[in-house]
């Protein structure tokens, strides 16, 4: 093997991988893991420090597709966020991925994505989002737009629920909105969220090429291709001290994430700033009026503390305490059960 | 009336109050009192699901011969909620005493008791009570007023209410002055029921302690090295959580940050899913809740199950179906959770029936889910968990923790090859690796899909067919290693008593009952599912077994029937319901009816 196909811990592309897929020829959760994969190679992580989850789907599926060097837990339909932060609660220094769909996420586990962000669990959380149910065949999800037809279930007349907005209102940090045809912008955002200090949350559209991929259809590969707008182009900078190239005053943005690495977003049509709240929530509110297909990263804020800080769980994870941190000690012990005989 | 030979240190007394008004804190001032003294005391506290203002029973039983069912009647009343004062009256037995308020709107009208007034307004006038505290300090009257009649020493009195108030000397120095204002009112006035009952010192209570199973819990959890609790707020389990919480810093100091992370969850559904979430990386996690949590945590039952995460799950019992009774104690959840999950799942469920036993299971149930690898349920309910109870003190645990099959990657670089799900043991459990591990063997994706040894998706029925057929071999491992029955064999009995959990002291009772009636009995206390070889001999070894327990359908009953079938007809079934404490006497009734009805059984059988 050559030097150029190692990565800077010596893993080669393939150690990233997963089993081979059993999706349909074509479905956009591939295209995603796939850029899992690039990812987690490009960022060198050490399989071992990353845990892949998710809940129940095609979506859910996918986890078996990448990362086949790190632990997992396929878990149940909606509820892959309890579970990660359980997770996260027993070893915080594991880095979770998760992949869920847009039925595992927006509706049977609404509410456990919306307790994950507001606790903040540190992971990335890649909704894979189609507006169908994939894996029982062609149901609508609470994703699907307004007007959108199915072959079976006919056409939808509710409102979509919006992940990027549900995330920004439930106090997520980092809430991007992507298409799994376009691969950069997709491993750029996963980069990016792996080094977010928080939860991140990646809203990608990801076709169903076999039950809503129909040119009407608003999570079409040809809707995708043709109507994506990009806020900005995005490139992950894990070393910043290495960049060189000079932008005219305003042409581009760094942020600074607090280990070190910067996102680098040039401006492309529009101005926005993803570390406005107002601005994320009016530019989605925009976009939807427009039925506009915007893209990028929508809102950043790192602000918050991880759950683990906010509980005060300290270096060592609660998984790795060693007995004698586990129990009280014999005179602990033995003063409460002073006190509690009345011997005290 | 002429003054009869006193009873001594053997009579019960029921506090009728309204909720919230601090009586709850009067009673066990009382009851600390008697303790103190060296009797033998236990309480039942029937409470309304409901904050403030609702009828509330307090029934404090006072035994030198050491039982703590819930009494069958209670010969002192203290009617302090004119409410229900007329049926509290009804209940009570020809020769009772009955305490109410002097300034009150009822009275007594019974001739065959003994009335005694209060003059509640007057003593709280006298100690000068402020006016916001009168209602809480009213409750104090009856405790002084009780302290004279019953003869309860100055010392141990002080001793509880400085227990009760612990620190707080304002409130001690309070409430001390209107027990004694009202216990020398009591004493000065000349009452037919003064010490017509009477508490006399005994050494029964020499380094016990009073305490509820859900503080026992707690402290047993913190014991048995908890890391991750994840909860959603329900009563009777609530309590459980919140001793924990205010245990844990005393017993495990934070000084390099917190030992155990508690999280309260959504809901139900979320608080398993931590559980198995952080069971999964490699801690210590429970959760505790009652049937409606039950319910929802269905789902994630089966996937711990079925992916072979360990988890700990306390069910405090409550009366359903539904939100039901949610202050009353039942034995309902039996089979829902030994089977909680669709498809085909068993579970191990730990059957504690005292103070001490709460306290060690609650470690054990973590030693047995890591070993095992699988969620363990505690059946608890609200009588072990929420009434007090005397216990030994909790002793130290002797063995370090049992953290189970898990592989390290040094133990994973002498292997040539690892399957997740190899049975290499004979056991039917594999070795776990926990996520982290860097070994490049180390890394499984967990599912509840089917699976094959090396836990690769397989729908292959071969692969599903093995892999349930070591899941049940893994049972019978559990079967050996659940804490055994609790027997006590009378050489003579031919019937057998069989109970489990908080009945425990009501067949206690009930046998010296039917003994008395000429019935010896055996008994056996069930500890855990699954059921052992020693249930069958037990059951083998009697004529006749009554099985004993608080649901409608004789769960425990129906288990023990499957379990041995050979011996099914030898099952009678006491299995009632109404959200009370069993007492002796009832048990000892609905025995012998059904010792009756077996028998008239077997007539007809022979014939
Ligand atoms: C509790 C429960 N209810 C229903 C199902 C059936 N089910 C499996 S996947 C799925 C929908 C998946 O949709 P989505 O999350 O959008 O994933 P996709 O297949 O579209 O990627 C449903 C309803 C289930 N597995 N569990
Ligand atoms: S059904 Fe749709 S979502 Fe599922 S694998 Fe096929 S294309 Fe992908
Ligand atoms: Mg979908």
């Amino acid at each position: 093997m050559t030097q150029a196909t190692v990565n800077a811990i010596g893993l080669t592309k393939n150690d990233y991988r997963g089993a081979p897929s059993t999706l349909c020829a074509g479905c956009g959760h591939d295209s995603v893991a796939s850029q899992i994969i690039a990812a987690a190679f490009e960022l060198s992580l050490p399989p071992h420090t990353v845990i892949r989850m998710s809940g129940i789907g095609c979506s859910s599926k996918s986890a078996a597709y990448f990362l086949g060097r790190s632990h997992g837990f396929n878990s149940l339909h909606g509820r892959m966020p309890s579970v990660t932060t359980g997770a996260h609660l027993a070893n915080h220094t594991l880095r979770p991925l998760a992949v869920s769909g847009d039925g595992d996420t927006a509706s049977i586990g609404l509410g456990q994505f919306i307790h994950l962000l507001r606790r903040n669990v540190p992971m990335v959380y890649i909704v894979e989002n189609n507006g169908v149910y994939g894996l029982t065949k062609g149901q609508f999800s609470a994703t699907a737009d307004e007007g959108q037809e199915l072959k079976h279930a006919g056409v939808n007349h509710l409102p979509p629920i919006d992940v990027c907005a549900e995330a920004i209102l439930a106090g997520c940090g980092f809430v991007a909105r992507s298409f799994a045809g376009d691969a950069k912008q997709v491993r750029e955002l996963i980069k990016a969220a792996f080094n977010f200090h928080g939860a991140a949350v990646i809203d990608v559209i990801s076709p169903c090429v076999t039950f809503n991929n129909h040119d009407r259809s608003t999570k079409s590969y040809t809707y995708g291709k043709t109507h994506e707008s990009p806020i900005h182009d995005i490139s992950f900078i894990p070393h910043y001290e290495e960049v060189t190239i000079d932008y005219e005053p305003g042409e581009a943005r760094d942020v600074q994430l607090h280990d070190g690495p910067v996102i680098r977003l040039r401006k492309l049509h529009r101005d926005h700033d993803p570390t406005d709240r107002m601005a994320a929530l009016a530019l989605l509110e925009e976009a939807r009026a427009a039925n506009e297909f915007v893209t990028g990263l929508i809102y950043l804020n790192e602000h918050r503390p991880t759950l683990a800080e906010t509980l005060g769980i300290g270096q060592t994870p609660i998984a790795a305490l060693p007995e004698e941190r586990l129990r009280p000690s014999r005179e602990a012990f033995a003063a409460m059960m002073a006190e509690l005989t009345g011997a005290g | 009336m002429q003054s009869p030979q006193p009873i001594v240190n053997e009579f019960a007394i029921t506090a009728a109050t309204v909720n919230g008004s601090g009586s709850q804190t009067a009673n066990m001032v009382l009851m600390r009192a008697i303790f103190q003294m060296g009797i033998p005391v236990s309480g039942k506290n029937l409470f309304p699901s409901n904050i403030q203002g609702e009828p509330t029973w307090y029934t404090l039983r006072v035994s030198q011969a050491g039982y703590t069912a819930r009494p069958a009647t209670t010969p002192i009343l203290v009617a302090f909620n004119p409410r229900t004062a007329n049926d509290d009256l009804a209940q009570l037995p020809a020769g009772g005493i009955c305490l109410y308020p002097a300034d009150g709107p009822w009275q007594p009208q019974r001739a065959d008791i003994s009335p005694v007034a209060l003059p509640v307004r007057q003593i709280l006038d006298q100690v000068g009570v402020s006016q916001h505290l009168r209602p809480y300090a009213a409750n104090m009257v009856y405790v002084g007023a009780l302290a004279a009649l019953l003869g309860i020493e100055d010392a141990a009195l002080a001793k509880a209410v400085q227990h009760q108030f612990r620190g707080k000397s304002s409130a001690i120095a309070l409430n001390l002055a209107v027990i004694r204002a009202a216990q020398a009112w009591a004493t000065n006035t000349a009452s037919p029921a003064y010490h017509r009952f009477r508490v006399t010192r005994m050494q029964a209570t020499t380094g016990m302690m009073l305490i509820d199973g859900n503080t026992a819990a707690a402290i047993g959890a913190i014991t048995g090295g908890v890391g991750v609790v994840a909860w959603y707020p329900i009563t009777p389990s609530s309590s459980l959580i919140e001793s924990l919480e205010s245990y844990l810093p005393r017993l495990r100091p934070a000084d390099d940050g917190t030992t155990c992370a508690i999280v309260q969850a959504e809901d139900e559904i979320a608080a398993l899913g931590i559980v198995i979430g952080a069971g999964w990386a490699g801690a210590r996690a429970m959760t505790a809740t009652s049937g409606p949590g039950i319910s929802l945590m269905t789902e994630f039952a089966g996937l711990g199950f079925f992916a072979e995460i360990p988890a700990v799950i306390w069910d405090v019992q409550r009366v359903g179906p539904s939100t039901g009774l949610p202050t009353r104690t039942a034995q309902s959840d039996l089979l829902a959770v030994y089977y909680l999950g669709h498809g085909d799942t068993r579970h191990v469920v730990l059957l504690p029936g005292t103070m001490e036993e709460c306290y060690s299971d609650a470690q054990l149930a973590f030693d047995l889910a890591e070993y095992l690898q699988t969620p363990v349920f505690v059946l608890s309910d609200l009588d072990l968990g929420m009434n007090i109870w005397m216990s030994r003190p909790f002793t130290y645990p002797e063995q370090p923790l049992q953290r189970g099959k898990v592989l390290s990657a040094e133990a994973l670089a002498k292997l040539t090859s690892y399957a997740r799900f190899a049975d290499v043991d004979g056991d039917g459990i594999g070795y776990r690796t926990l996520p982290g591990n860097p070994h490049p063997l180390a890394a499984t994706l967990s599912r509840g899909t089917g699976h094959n040894e090396r836990n690769v998706y397989s729908e292959r029925p071969d692969d599903w067919q093995r892999n349930m057929a070591r899941l049940w071999r893994k049972h019978e491992t559990a079967r050996r290693m659940v804490p055994r029955p609790v027997i006590d064999l009378h050489p003579q009995a031919t019937v057998g008593l069989i109970g489990f959990g908080s009945t425990a002291p009501a067949i206690a009772e009930a046998r010296d009952l039917l003994a008395a009636a000429g019935i010896a009995t055996s008994r056996m206390r069930v500890r855990a599912l699954p059921l052992g070889p020693e249930v069958t001999d037990f059951i083998a070894r009697h004529q006749s077994c009554v099985v004993i327990e608080q649901n409608h359908d004789g769960q425990l009953r129906q288990l023990l029937q499957l379990h041995c079938p050979a011996y099914a007809t030898r099952l009678g079934s006491v299995a009632w319901c109404d959200g009370l404490p069993l007492t002796a006497p009832f048990v000892r009734d609905q025995v012998m009816a059904v010792l009756e009805q077996m028998r008239e059984l077997a007539l007809v059988m022979s014939k």
